[in-house]
């Protein structure tokens, strides 16, 4: 938006530094925290046990606490976090509207449904629930997208954003209405757990999640970085990027359908964590300008640190019991986010 | 009018200038029709509930008070001021939705958007976790003044920078606060296991209101009301754009402080007597836009009128859906709305 002052081959070497600074910053963080994280928790391991153990010196139980327990919940709050995050970029990107988030494509309302529905029928502590929860809440997010897209769609005219922004929300509202309408026949365990799934507390969180989360997002995150420049065209307009020589429904729909599976794939195992999608977008933004070559990845990281952090947190704060982590990720995220408002020009 | 929308081929715009002009005679109608439709609702509302009441004897209540008689009571204790509450609340959400919508220039927007619902979230969990025994006023007092805080954080935030509140500054700084004090209120109300009486509160309802909540509560929306009427033209202005209004000569600081606190006062108001039922804020502005145009001089007055209308409606479908239990308010407003919202958002005008 703003036009440099400076000369131009200086802008551009400065900016190139300075992504580049804030994208190895991040590694950096995520790196920090993964060791940090590994070493937090309810039973203590010194760091010298952890180091053992990660190398095969353990004792059962340690082995048990690293390997069985800590690790894969790591991995999986950085999966959720990139994933997320990336879905909420691509989101903003396509309606260019600052407040959409993954939720906007009915991820979260219809997972949340799917949720609700199943606790009502087969209660909060049924067996079934760890291993078909993730998947039903899948399907409820997918057919949320799906009515949501085709409530949107017009043959003329494809998906225009602002249809899909107020689809969304009127989407949105209404399956949360049903939702209100359940939620008050639930009784008070029932009632914990869907309010404990609301807040984003990452339950999925073994490895056969991981197991079933990577192939989407390895899938997923590379394609959606290859489509950085078809982001950058999309953001300045349906008019200019027609006049660019987009093809704009087909870009559009490819991005969305990206978006919907990353988002719907971390929201089944997480929980509704919608905070990450709207902040970390505008969090990298904010630090690295608005090009998706860079955005994406700067996005993905960020999301992935504020999750790991969030949940490292998450889980020591209260001990011992925990937070959900998505409450601990607005916590954390909207202040530094609201410091960088404040702070930056643009 | 609807000419130039169902032309096949049109490639979608999302501002339609040609769309300009408004329809007063649409609002005249809107006002006079809706008001009476309203006091029919209303009427008809009174005569509905556990107990049937024939509407002369409404009437009778009204005009010719009788304390003896239990139907009289009824209707002067219980009903009519929750017809009245319904009505307000409803004006309210509607007018705070169309200010916002207008500042902002997002069709996103609504009172929930100022920080409002989460800081009076935020304040009810600390006294349902802390102060258990408050009464049902004190509460209401305590919801208003988190709805403050919110809207004070928010604006404050937004307007720490130099160049002040700018509406993309303003709807971001409102979304993070948002966030922040609705996850500090979910921690609070998890860790105090208080979580499902805070959810009781804020589904949103008009059953419990009283005289006394509406003396405290009326005064407050009525003059808010009001100055959302005299800003209305600034809105019209402001819907334009920042540098527009401020090239056509607006103080659009004094502006948007000025919106800024007549949202205040109607949400704020309505969220702490019947919780959110926020979705009124966001659609009754599209529906008045649609009928009437983009001038918000028009576009006010007739959300307060439709919006009354809808929540009044709405409240006696939470009461006769699934009797004797009510329906969540929240609810049957996105039961309505929602199908009504989306068949909107198929038409393509100008929407904002």
């Amino acid at each position: 938006m703003n036009v440099p002052r400076i000369k131009n081959e200086e802008y551009k070497r400065k900016t190139v530094v300075r992504n580049t600074g804030v994208l190895l910053a991040f590694s950096v963080l995520l790196i920090l925290s993964f060791v940090v994280s590994m070493n937090t928790g309810y039973s203590k391991l010194s760091p010298m046990d952890t180091l053992r153990t990660l190398f095969g010196g353990g004792t059962v139980k340690e082995e048990l606490i690293l390997f069985g327990f800590r690790l894969p919940r790591i991995v999986i709050s950085m999966l959720i976090g990139a994933g997320l995050a990336l879905s909420g970029c691509i989101i903003q990107g396509v309606t260019r509207n600052p407040l959409a988030d993954p939720g906007l494509l009915g991820i979260n309302a219809g997972a949340g449904l799917i949720v609700i529905l199943f606790v009502l029928f087969f209660g909060a502590q049924s067996f079934l629930s760890v291993f078909t929860l993730p998947f039903l809440a899948l399907l409820g997010a997918g057919a949320a997208a799906l009515a949501i897209y085709a409530l949107a769609y017009k043959r003329q005219s494809g998906i225009a954003p602002l249809r899909l922004i107020l689809t969304g929300v009127a989407v949105q509202a209404g399956v949360s209405a049903l939702t209100t309408v359940l939620v008050v026949k639930l009784d008070e365990m029932q009632f914990d757990f869907v309010a404990s799934w609301q807040a984003g507390s990452i339950w999925g969180s073994n490895w056969r999640f991981v197991l079933a989360l990577l192939p989407w997002l390895l899938v997923l995150v590379p394609y959606v970085l290859t489509k950085a420049r078809a982001l950058d065209v999309l953001s300045l307009g349906d008019d200019i990027a027609c006049g660019l020589g987009a093809s704009v429904e087909r870009e559009r729909r490819r991005l969305l359908i990206a978006a919907v599976a990353l988002a719907a794939s971390c929201v089944a195992v997480s929980g509704s964590i919608s905070f990450v999608g709207l902040i970390a977008p505008h969090l990298a933004r904010r630090l690295v300008g608005p090009r998706h070559r860079v955005l994406l990845p700067a996005c993905a990281l960020a999301g992935a640190v504020l999750v790991s952090v969030s949940d490292t947190v998450a889980r020591v704060i209260i001990q011992p019991s925990e937070l959900p982590t998505g409450i601990m990720v607005a916590i954390i995220g909207a202040p530094y986010f609201l410091y960088l408002l404040i702070k930056s020009r643009q | 009018m609807t000419k130039h929308i169902n032309e096949p081929a049109r490639p979608v715009q999302e501002i339609q200038t040609g769309e300009r002009e408004s329809r007063a005679w649409a609002a005249w109608l809107i006002i006079v029709l809706g008001l009476g439709l309203l006091v029919l609702a209303m009427a008809f509302s009174i005569t509905k509930g556990a107990a049937e009441i024939p509407l002369k004897t409404v009437w009778d209540a009204l005009f010719h008070f009788n304390p003896e008689d239990t139907h009289h009571l009824i209707i002067m204790d219980l009903r009519l001021p929750r017809v009245v509450a319904s009505a307000l609340v409803g004006a309210a959400f509607a007018v705070a939705g169309a200010v916002m919508q207008g500042v902002t220039r997002n069709p996103m927007a609504d009172s929930g958007l100022m920080g409002l619902n989460a800081g009076a979230g935020f304040v009810l969990s600390i006294c349902f976790a802390f102060f258990p025994g408050l009464s049902y006023i004190q509460l209401i007092l305590f919801s208003f003044l988190g709805s403050a805080m919110g809207a004070g954080l928010t604006y404050g935030i937004a307007s720490l920078r130099r160049g002040g509140a700018t509406p993309m500054r303003l709807v971001l700084a409102g979304a993070a606060v948002g966030a922040l004090l609705a996850a500090l209120s979910q921690g609070i109300a998890l860790y105090f296991d208080v979580a499902q009486s805070i959810m009781f509160w804020t589904a949103g309802g008009v059953a419990a209101s009283s005289w006394a909540q509406l003396r405290i509560m009326a005064p407050w929306i009525a003059a808010a009301l009001l100055g959302a009427v005299v800003l209305s033209r600034s809105v019209s202005v402001m819907s334009l754009g920042d540098d527009v209004a401020k090239g056509l000569g607006l103080n659009t600081m004094l502006v948007k402080a000025l919106c800024a606190a007549v949202v205040l006062m109607l949400a704020g108001a309505s969220v702490a007597v019947v919780g959110a039922v926020g979705f009124v804020g966001l659609i009754v502005p599209h529906l008045a836009r649609f009928l009437v145009g983009v001038d918000y001089r028009w576009i006010i007055p007739s959300s307060a009128v439709l919006g009354s209308l809808l929540v009044v409606l709405a409240d006696l479908g939470a009461r006769t859906l699934n009797p004797p239990f009510e329906t969540p308010l929240g609810a049957v407003i996105a039961l309505v709305g929602v199908p009504f919202f989306l068949y909107l958002a198929r038409r393509e005008r100008r929407v904002l």
